[in-house]
């Protein structure tokens, strides 16, 4: 049989899952576009860039274009935004689908018009013809376009050199509603007849309800409330909020649970990753069990479990009617939230529809898809009645899926010049994905009747980046590499994806070693890591940051005052970040100035990039200067006093420069500089203190150890 | 029983009535009054996204008891300015792209119109700590504090002239 040879080029992936056209572009009416995508707003600026690449592919001005996003009823499915993907991926695919949309008007202009199609352009939305208006436009042919068609790939996209929008800065089309206070986040969000209500949560998965003192917390709520029960779920429904966040906090003195599970302090510590069940796999080549004469080097760096500590707890709505279930959520993907809410509450996933609407930053799995699926539970037993659920403060700090520790152990062999030949890096982690996409269970799933199987252990894939191993493996020219990989089964607490997953640990441990290293081969760290760089990009970024910090070799440090570098690119195959850090160390350390060069590639929005890289220093730092989810008795990091994060008067300055934005591939950067930030940190707390700490976060009493110890 | 709490917000007498006394003025604002500008991010006075000005003074909303500001005037970031007639901090805020998800700018905006009236020319320094009792998770910080030196500088300019 022969094969039909297809001469169309390859569909970008999200592109070739949803090929029907009008899921990315209608013209509802003149002068209006409206687009779509499934990618959300997480306060990254996306739907801003969307619009910007819309506008150029279409040629039409930004202002014509409504964009509708993360809905299961209009927009394509691109599963989750997340992985600093969206401009990458999305972004390609949004710019075929316009060019391919834009070419079909075209051809029926052609036909109208009869003329070549090589002499129509288009200029905001109206077809010139020989550079002349021809009084037809998007909107007076849209009736003889057929958009139910599937995209065929044959739209020429655009190139670099002709782009009038895509790579200029555009202001955030969703700031202005922010800073006037408008009603624009899913907390806003008001329902006809709607009730609020707050779950009493089972402490933890085999948790059972004992004694419920329903009086108490009745008396305690000060206006009517229900109790809606469902196996060991529970909530509290009302319509007055002030009584059902009464009631809620009540709840934890009146409700009573059996088979309550506890974590120790000791558990919140990477350390004890160390003797857990795990499932182990090696990614390249076995170590060599001889150094062959060669030096030996090996260092190891632990992490802590961090929150998301999204600003506002998680919230979700639901209404249950006519057999129909709609949920509004600010998860990052309705379509993987639509096929789990299915699972749990048995419904076909053709009734139920999910809508995305804004919530506070997330930076990864917040409690957000918990959050719905609680909305969703209590609505199924009350058919007819809007629920909005809002997760109270405590609720989200210790019931959100947190970032795992890690524990990561580099081995080197050392050739004569002090230059790694050799280089493992050893991890333990718990999983870095339990998405419910991935069949993580939704929360209060487990707490209802016969609660479905937790998932076999698994972690993010490698050809998705890896969870606990992305950035495992330096980008450096080392002619043998590995990853030892233990994926420690079992954690104290559900464990899930923030920012970067494993590449802040990991890059960490990896640009400390090599400072290290650069420091026993009595070299520079910039220059020790130049020797070992070929990949011209790398070694752009590092020689910018670099020069931005006025950087000298051989600076001394000691004092409390001290520099550092690091460098990394995202996945080894995104985005390229390299950061320098000043700071000073007395008992704490005050950043003075970071510097950042990023590489991304193709930009489509300049300070939009900026904006999200600042946003990415800054969280890293403060993970490594403050951020740890402690246990005791429970998670007992449940308020921004037990789990605080950086302040204003803490936060440094910074400097970005952007460089090699002239590349056809955008590369996204939400990640990028987590690594980096963090380890360029660590470098300069042991350059002024001549020494190191290789544990996070780096809190006063591991400074104080320190200091004691030299 | 139903009480009624008598107060002004953005200059506009108003009148609630409430079965709950407990209910704190977060909670009046949003759902009583329709004023979604304010918001909830910890209901325990620490992380600023409720701030509102009572009688001029920088105050955290969500645990403060409605009866406690029977008689006084209280601003919302919605009596700032409006997208027509902007306040000169929402114009900065806006010129500087001063936000990511914007979750905390409401807050910010209340602590720096109340820094600013006490201190119209504040430095950087002076800015951070006013800003100290506001979290922004998303690493807006340096944004915000450029935005209210601008607004800080045209606003004295505007004074002089
Ligand atoms: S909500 Fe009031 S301070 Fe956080
Ligand atoms: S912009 Fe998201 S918390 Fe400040």
């Amino acid at each position: 049989m022969n094969t039909p040879v297809m001469n169309t080029p390859a569909l970008p992936g999200p592109l070739a899952d949803n090929p029907r056209l009008e899921r990315w572009v209608t013209f509802p009416a003149p002068g209006k576009v409206i687009v779509g995508t499934g990618r959300v707003e997480l306060g990254q600026g996306v739907l801003t860039a969307m619009t910007q690449i819309a506008a150029d592919e279409l040629d039409v001005a930004m202002e014509r274009i409504t964009i509708r996003s993360g809905d299961t009823e209009f927009t394509p499915n691109e599963g989750y935004t997340a992985g600093s993907q969206s401009i990458q991926f999305g972004g390609v695919a949004m710019r075929q689908a316009c060019a391919d949309v834009r070419s079909l008007f075209i051809d029926q202009a052609a036909r109208v018009l009869g003329c070549k199609t090589s002499e129509l352009s288009i200029c905001d939305g109206g077809i010139l013809h020989n550079g002349v208006p021809t009084g037809q436009d998007y909107w007076t042919l849209a009736g003889a376009v057929d958009l139910a068609a599937e995209a065929t790939g044959g739209g020429k996209r655009k190139t670099v050199a002709d782009f009038n929008v895509i790579g200029r800065s555009s202001a955030r089309l969703d700031l202005p509603a922010k800073i006037f206070g408008a009603a624009v986040f899913i907390h806003d969000l008001v329902l006809d007849g709607m009730l609020h209500a707050r779950v009493v949560r089972q402490p933890n998965r085999g948790a059972t309800i004992d004694a419920i003192d329903e009086r108490a917390i009745k008396r305690a709520a000060k206006a009517p409330v229900e109790f809606v029960r469902n196996g060991n779920f529970l909530a509290i429904v009302g319509a007055d909020e002030t009584a059902v966040d009464l009631a809620g906090a009540a709840a934890a003195k009146y409700v009573i649970w059996q088979h309550v599970e506890t974590p120790t302090p000791l558990q919140a510590e990477a350390s004890w990753l160390r003797q857990r069940p795990v499932i182990d796999r090696i990614i390249g080549a076995p170590e060599p069990a001889d150094p062959q004469g060669r030096v030996r080097f090996e260092s190891t760096y632990t992490r802590g479990y961090l929150a998301h500590a999204s600003i506002s707890p998680s919230c979700g709505l639901a209404l249950y009617h006519d057999g129909r279930l709609t949920v509004w959520t600010h998860c990052q993907g309705v379509f993987p939230l639509r096929a789990a809410l299915a699972r749990t509450l048995s419904l076909d996933a053709s009734a139920i529809t999910v809508h995305h609407v804004q919530g506070s930053g997330c930076y990864g799995h917040n409690g957000a898809d918990d959050a719905a699926a609680d909305a969703a539970i209590i609505a199924m037993k009350m058919p007819g009645v809007p629920i909005r659920v809002r997760w109270r403060r405590e609720e989200e700090f210790v019931y959100e899926p947190k970032s795992p520790a890690m524990v990561v152990k580099v081995r080197a062999l050392l050739d004569d010049a002090g230059k790694p030949a050799d280089w493992s890096a050893e991890i333990w982690s718990g999983t870095h994905n339990y998405r419910p996409g991935a069949g993580g269970n939704l929360l209060g799933a487990q707490a209802l009747p016969n609660p479905p199987p937790e998932p076999p252990p698994g972690d993010v894939p490698e050809s998705h980046g890896g969870g606990a191993t992305r950035n495992g493996e330096p980008l450096y020219d080392i002619a043998h590499k590995r990853i030892i990989h233990h994926l420690v089964t079992e954690t104290p607490v559900r464990t899930s994806a923030l920012r970067g997953l494993g590449a802040m640990p990991n890059v960490f441990a990896i640009e400390c070693a090599i400072d290290e290293l650069a420091e026993r081969a009595g070299q520079d760290p910039v220059q020790y890591r130049l020797s070992i760089t070929v990949d011209p990009r790398a070694r752009a970024v590092i020689e910018k940051v670099a020069a931005m910090a006025g950087w000298e070799a051989g600076e001394s440090g000691g004092a409390g005052r001290g520099r550092g570098i690091a460098f990394a690119r995202y996945k080894s195959r995104a985005a390229y970040a390299a950061v320098v850090v000043a700071l000073d160390v007395e008992e704490t350390i005050r950043l003075r100035h970071v510097w950042c060069a990023t590489d991304a590639g193709l930009v489509v929005n300049p300070d939009g990039v900026i904006n999200q890289l600042e946003g990415g220093i800054i969280q890293s730092a403060s993970w490594v200067l403050k951020e740890q989810v402690r246990f005791d008795d429970g998670v007992s990091s449940f308020d921004w006093e037990t789990y605080p994060v950086l302040k204003f008067s803490e936060v440094p300055e910074i400097d970005i420069a952007l460089i090699n934005t002239k590349d056809e591939v955008p590369l996204g950067v939400g990640e990028v500089t987590a690594g980096p930030t963090a380890a360029a940190i660590g470098n300069a707390v042991s350059h002024a203190l001549g020494a190191r700490i290789r544990d996070l976060p780096l809190t006063r009493e591991r400074i104080m150890a320190t200091l004691l110890k030299e | 029983m139903t009480k009624k709490y008598e107060f002004t917000v953005n200059g506009r007498p108003v009148s609630v009535s409430l079965d709950n006394e407990e209910a704190p003025l977060l909670n009046v604002l949003r759902n009583n009054l329709g004023l979604m500008g304010t918001r909830f991010g910890c209901g325990l006075e620490q992380c600023g996204c409720c701030m509102v000005l009572i009688d001029g003074a920088p105050e955290k909303s969500c645990s403060k008891p409605v009866w406690s500001i029977i008689g006084k005037s209280v601003t919302t970031v919605e009596g700032l300015g409006t997208p027509e007639h902007p306040h000169p901090l929402q114009q900065a805020f806006i010129d500087e792209q001063a936000g990511q998800c914007g979750y905390c700018l409401a807050g910010i905006l209340i602590s720096a119109q109340a820094l600013l009236a006490r201190n119209p020319s504040p430095t950087r320094s002076e800015i951070a700590q006013a800003l100290d009792d506001n979290i922004c998770r998303c690493g807006s910080h340096n944004r915000i504090i450029r935005a209210i030196e601008k607004a800080a500088a045209r606003m004295g300019a505007g004074a002089i002239s």
